[in-house]
């Protein structure tokens, strides 16, 4: 019937309160079986809240949750087809890895012999073939990740939940932990539902993120879309870099608008709807600015401006100048380029900057 | 040099303490017990005391009855404390926290001997229960409730209860909330999550708790005194009217060994059979 092609994960209309504040606000979405969804958003912005819903440990106050169709509501969490892998992890100190694995098997009245084949099948699946008989506290961060997917895998979900899994790991590890994540999710090819507050982990492994801010959802889409085409100044702020600017619209063509910064400076954007003396918020990615030595360079463009750098800020492949726009006072982020052209640029060198109209993400200000 | 004077004077008072107070009497004790009075100021060698020990019944009974009673009111005083200690450490947040901890811990301000007391005001023939058991009409003549083995374990519990609750709550605040929540996620109920989950790391909790609570039991003197019967005679009165009424020292310095080593045997016997050590169970708990 229809629950064949329902989504893995559905939620309509799902509000929480709690006594005077509003922690989700009537959020609407649907994941498709099989793929990594995530929800990225700040502290605080009611992403946990919905994950909690989903799980079971809280109730919605209105709206609905369906996996595979079914309503979830008045579900206990022991009787959803959802498991959740916990922000530090939760796993059982006091079994060890196997009896892990094996708890939530043995909950479900499976035989003996049935739960240790099941136990060493998942172990091999992560990779860990040989660790059934150790003990969490003996394993390291990366072992214990995987370890507390396959006590979830081992269920066979519809639908995974990972609570920001990779914020107690270290750097390193957590970039290894991601493509090892993405990796397990095509292994198991189970629906991911993943929320965290690092735009790097939900871009990089995700088929579709929503970007939510203050109890609302601002944005859903694939990651490209969020970076490119950011629906709102939350979005353009929140995923990536930019240079952020407020300021006026001082001319308004079609969708072509000239902005006039509070710092004074004037500015060629892309933005529909706006027309003169709209307050706007502008996004500049640094990596959308051309940077050269001479005018002739930028001559295309629709901003072109003469600055000096201020400061380098080396940081291997993603080393920044920040430029001084000498007329208006306005600094700039810049991406240096990874070219002998200005392996010797320094402070207080005069430089072009320029970008294209479409580079410049202009938004009408709702904070200004 | 002075970094050693200073050490020795830091050691000082705990060595003094264990040795004045602690080994030296046991020593001298020990002596006592092991010999017997052969005439007036007279005394010799002789395992003759633990040997009236295990051959009058009436000792070795009592003996028996004070170590089973002891083993019963710690378990009730656990089954009693452990979901208050839950609700102290896991459901209760914030100031509701703290108070409710405080209120487990006021009754203890006042002596042991008041608070008796008070179970004797409530308990006796003329108290409150029975006052109000005659006014609901529930009951047609006074009603009796003391001296007699259930007031005696209602003393030995209410004593005890603080020193069960005070180790189980640190026990369980130290399990952390997503533990219990990924107990359920993954399909237990209540009594599964409570089996595999809490009791397990509760358990160095449980077994500390369980250990002072049952030497306080077996060494209790005051509460079988005041709250028990004639029947409800518990060993440490042997060892006092030995002591005292019958100025049979020998006897009584041999009762007290035989009380010491049964309650270590006991409490080795309890932490082979939760598989604690001594080291983890004081290190974690009280």
């Amino acid at each position: 019937m229809t629950a064949d092609r329902a989504p893995d994960l559905e939620c309509r209309a799902l509000t929480k309160r709690f006594d005077t504040m509003t922690a989700v606000r009537s959020v609407d979405f649907s994941v498709p079986a099989g793929s990594f969804f995530s929800i990225l958003g700040p502290s605080g912005c009611g992403k946990t809240t919905i994950m909690r819903m989903i799980a079971g440990f809280l109730e919605p106050t209105s709206g609905d949750i369906l996996i595979k169709g079914r309503s979830m509501l008045g579900v206990p969490p022991n009787r959803r087809p959802v498991n959740m892998v916990f922000q530090h992890l939760a796993l059982f100190p006091m079994m060890n890895v196997a009896e892990n694995i094996g708890y939530g098997l043995r909950r479900q009245g499976v035989a003996k012999a049935e739960i240790t084949r099941r136990t060493g099948e998942v172990l091999e699946r992560i990779q860990l073939p040989d660790i059934g008989t150790r003990k969490v506290s003996e394993l390291s961060g990366g072992q214990r990740q995987r370890v507390a997917i396959a006590r979830c895998m081992v269920l066979e979900p519809d639908v995974l939940l990972l609570d920001e899994p990779l914020g107690a790991l270290d750097l390193k590890l957590r970039e290894k932990m991601k493509i090892e994540l993405k990796a397990l999710q095509a292994e198991f090819d189970t629906t991911f539902v993943y929320i965290t507050h690092d735009q790097g982990e939900a871009l990089v492994m995700s088929d579709s993120v929503a970007v939510m801010n203050a109890g609302a959802f601002e944005q859903v889409g694939a990651a490209r879309d969020l970076y490119y085409n950011p629906a709102t100044a939350f979005v353009a702020g929140f995923v990536g870099e930019a240079n952020r600017w407020t300021g006026r619209v001082t001319a308004a063509r079609g969708s072509e608008a000239e902005v006039r910064t509070d710092a004074g400076l004037t500015l060629h954007a892309r933005g529909t709807g706006l027309s003169q003396g709209d307050k706007v918020e502008i996004f500049v990615r640094p990596e959308a600015i051309t940077l050269a030595h001479s005018v002739h360079a930028v001559e295309g463009d629709a901003n072109q401006i003469a600055v000096q750098v201020t400061a380098l800020l080396f940081n291997g492949a993603n080393s920044r100048v920040l430029v001084r726009d000498p007329v208006s006072g306005a600094e700039i982020d810049v991406a240096l380029p990874q070219s002998a052209a200005f392996a010797d640029l320094d402070k207080g060198a005069q430089v072009h900057v320029g970008w294209g109209r479409d580079q410049s993400l202009c938004f009408a200000g709702t904070r200004a | 040099m002075t970094r050693r004077l200073g050490f020795f004077l830091l050691l000082a008072p705990l060595v003094l303490w264990l040795g004045l107070l602690i080994i030296i009497p046991h020593i001298d004790m020990a002596l006592v017990s092991l010999r017997a009075r052969t005439g007036p100021g007279e005394y010799a060698p002789s395992l003759q005391n633990y040997g009236d020990f295990f051959t009058q019944p009436l000792y070795l009974m009592t003996f028996a009855r004070t170590a089973i009673m002891s083993v019963l009111a710690t378990l009730i005083t656990l089954i009693i404390g452990f979901p208050i200690s839950y609700y102290i450490a896991k459901i209760a947040r914030g100031r509701s926290q703290a108070s409710l901890f405080l209120l487990c811990l006021i009754p203890f301000w006042v002596s042991e001997l008041v608070r008796t007391f008070g179970w004797i005001i409530l308990l006796r023939e003329t108290g409150v229960i029975s006052n109000m058991l005659q006014w609901a009409g529930l009951a047609d003549q006074p009603v009796e409730m003391l001296y007699n083995d259930a007031a005696m374990m209602l003393g030995l519990v209410y004593t005890s209860m603080l020193f069960m609750v005070v180790p189980l709550t640190t026990t369980l605040e130290s399990l952390d909330d997503a533990v219990i929540e990924a107990g359920y996620d993954l399909g237990g109920n209540g009594f599964s999550v409570l089996r595999e989950i809490v009791i397990p790391h509760a358990m160095p909790g449980i077994v500390s708790g369980c250990i002072v609570v049952f030497m306080l039991s077996l060494g209790n003197y005051l509460t079988p005194t005041m709250l028990g019967g004639k029947d409800s005679l518990w060993f440490t009165q042997l060892i006092y009217s030995q002591f005292i009424v019958r100025f049979n020292w020998e006897l009584g310095a041999a009762f007290g060994f035989c009380l010491l080593g049964a309650s270590s045997l006991i409490v080795w016997g309890m932490l082979r059979l939760s598989g604690q050590t001594l080291e983890r169970t004081m290190g974690e708990g009280a």
